[in-house]
């Protein structure tokens, strides 16, 4: 089941999409949001996320620097102050 | 009368000058949509981050423990004013009118008894700042050293504004950039960056209660407050970057048409001249035969 998808970074936006799952780096430990997860809202230590665009899929491994993620309704935002591919 | 010689001289220098006006025009206009892009895909996050900040602050907002990025010093008698322009002229009054915002503002200040300190970006602001507020700029830096700001570059601009902050150097902070509108109309703007101005009526209360915060609704606040100041110096570096060149673009485009303007009423003049000074010789000859 895919949800809503944003990375975005000052520049520009990086993706926007459905995903399956993203696992994400959160300050106080790693955390992955599917579709369905409880608003919540988290810090981001430096680190990489794991795009899942399927289950099962291989991941889309990105890194991320500074910022802060914000699971809404059925929508995950990271905002990331730099993104590499 | 101009002789023939100096009209002739004036219009080669006009049109010289216009070659140049247009150049820079068509210079402004390639650089225009690059910079407009920019502007562009900046915004999300920006507009991403207001949201989110509108909605924490607005449930903290009775809090006293807050951070004084958020609600201020609780003084309100030293004012630092952020003056971003540009390195370059020829863009007609688009530094002058940010300037002229700024003055504004820093004039009814001072009258009011209030401290004024100037923090410019850019050369262009600096030699008026100098010559009306001498001895209130406290930094000044150009951007010589990059070609196009990047958001560490606005980033360490920010650091050094909030350890001023901490310091306890300003209470209050204005940002004075250019908005960009359009090619045509670029928005001399104020806005206020220190503490964060926060809209009564934000959203902030729909989802309340069912949002879980980690760490804390106070360590996320505390780690977005320095970033916001840094995106919103990023945000304002960007618009005008894009605003520079529209307003490049529209002034050089009507320097480049006076310039045609003035080659024709020469060209025109030049031609008379000629006709005279040929009609005169004739008269001459015609006169001197007819004394035969």
């Amino acid at each position: 089941m895919p949800f809503n998808f944003e990375l975005v970074s000052p520049e520009r936006q990086v993706r926007s999409g459905p995903v399956h799952q993203v696992v994400v780096p959160g300050t106080e430990g790693d955390f992955a949001v599917l579709e369905g997860h409880a608003p919540f809202m988290s810090t981001i230590r430096d680190g990489e996320i794991a795009i899942y665009e399927t289950a099962g899929a291989e991941p889309l491994v990105m890194k991320i620097e500074g910022g802060f993620a914000e699971v809404g309704d059925n929508s995950l935002t990271i905002l990331a102050e730099k993104v590499e591919a | 009368m101009a002789s023939l010689k100096d009209l002739k001289n004036r219009i080669g220098s006009v049109k010289s000058t216009q070659k140049i006006t247009k150049a820079k025009k068509m210079v402004a206009a390639a650089k225009l949509r690059r910079a407009q892009e920019r502007v562009e895909a900046s915004r999300p996050y920006a507009e991403k981050m207001q949201s989110v900040m509108a909605s924490l602050a607005g449930r903290l907002g009775d809090d006293a423990q807050a951070s004084p990025l958020l609600v201020g010093t609780g003084g309100n008698q030293t004012h630092l004013l952020i003056i971003a322009t540009s390195d370059r002229g020829l863009a007609g009054a688009f530094n002058a009118n940010i300037v002229k915002k700024a003055r504004e503002t820093a004039d009814s200040l001072i009258a009011a008894g209030k401290t004024v300190k100037f923090y410019l970006l850019g050369k262009k602001g600096r030699a008026v700042i100098r010559r009306l507020y001498p001895d209130m700029i406290v930094h000044f830096q150009d951007f010589s050293d990059i070609k196009d700001p990047d958001f560490d570059y606005a980033a360490k601009i920010a650091d050094d504004i909030i350890t001023r902050f901490d310091a306890g150097e300003f209470d209050v902070a204005q940002l004075y950039y250019s908005k960009f509108k359009s090619a045509l109309t670029q928005v001399p703007t104020e806005q206020q960056v220190i503490p964060v101005p926060i809209d009564g009526h934000a959203d902030g209360d729909k989802a309340t209660g069912a949002i879980e915060y980690e760490p804390s609704e106070e360590a996320i606040l505390d780690d977005l407050l320095p970033r916001n100041v840094a995106v919103q110096l990023f945000k304002a570096l960007l618009e005008n970057g894009a605003s520079e060149q529209g307003a490049s673009m529209t002034a050089m485009d009507n320097a480049t048409r006076n310039a045609g303007d003035l080659i024709n009423d020469l060209t025109i003049q030049y031609n008379r001249t000629r006709q005279a000074v040929i009609t005169t010789e004739l008269v001459e000859i015609i006169s001197g035969a007819e004394a035969l």
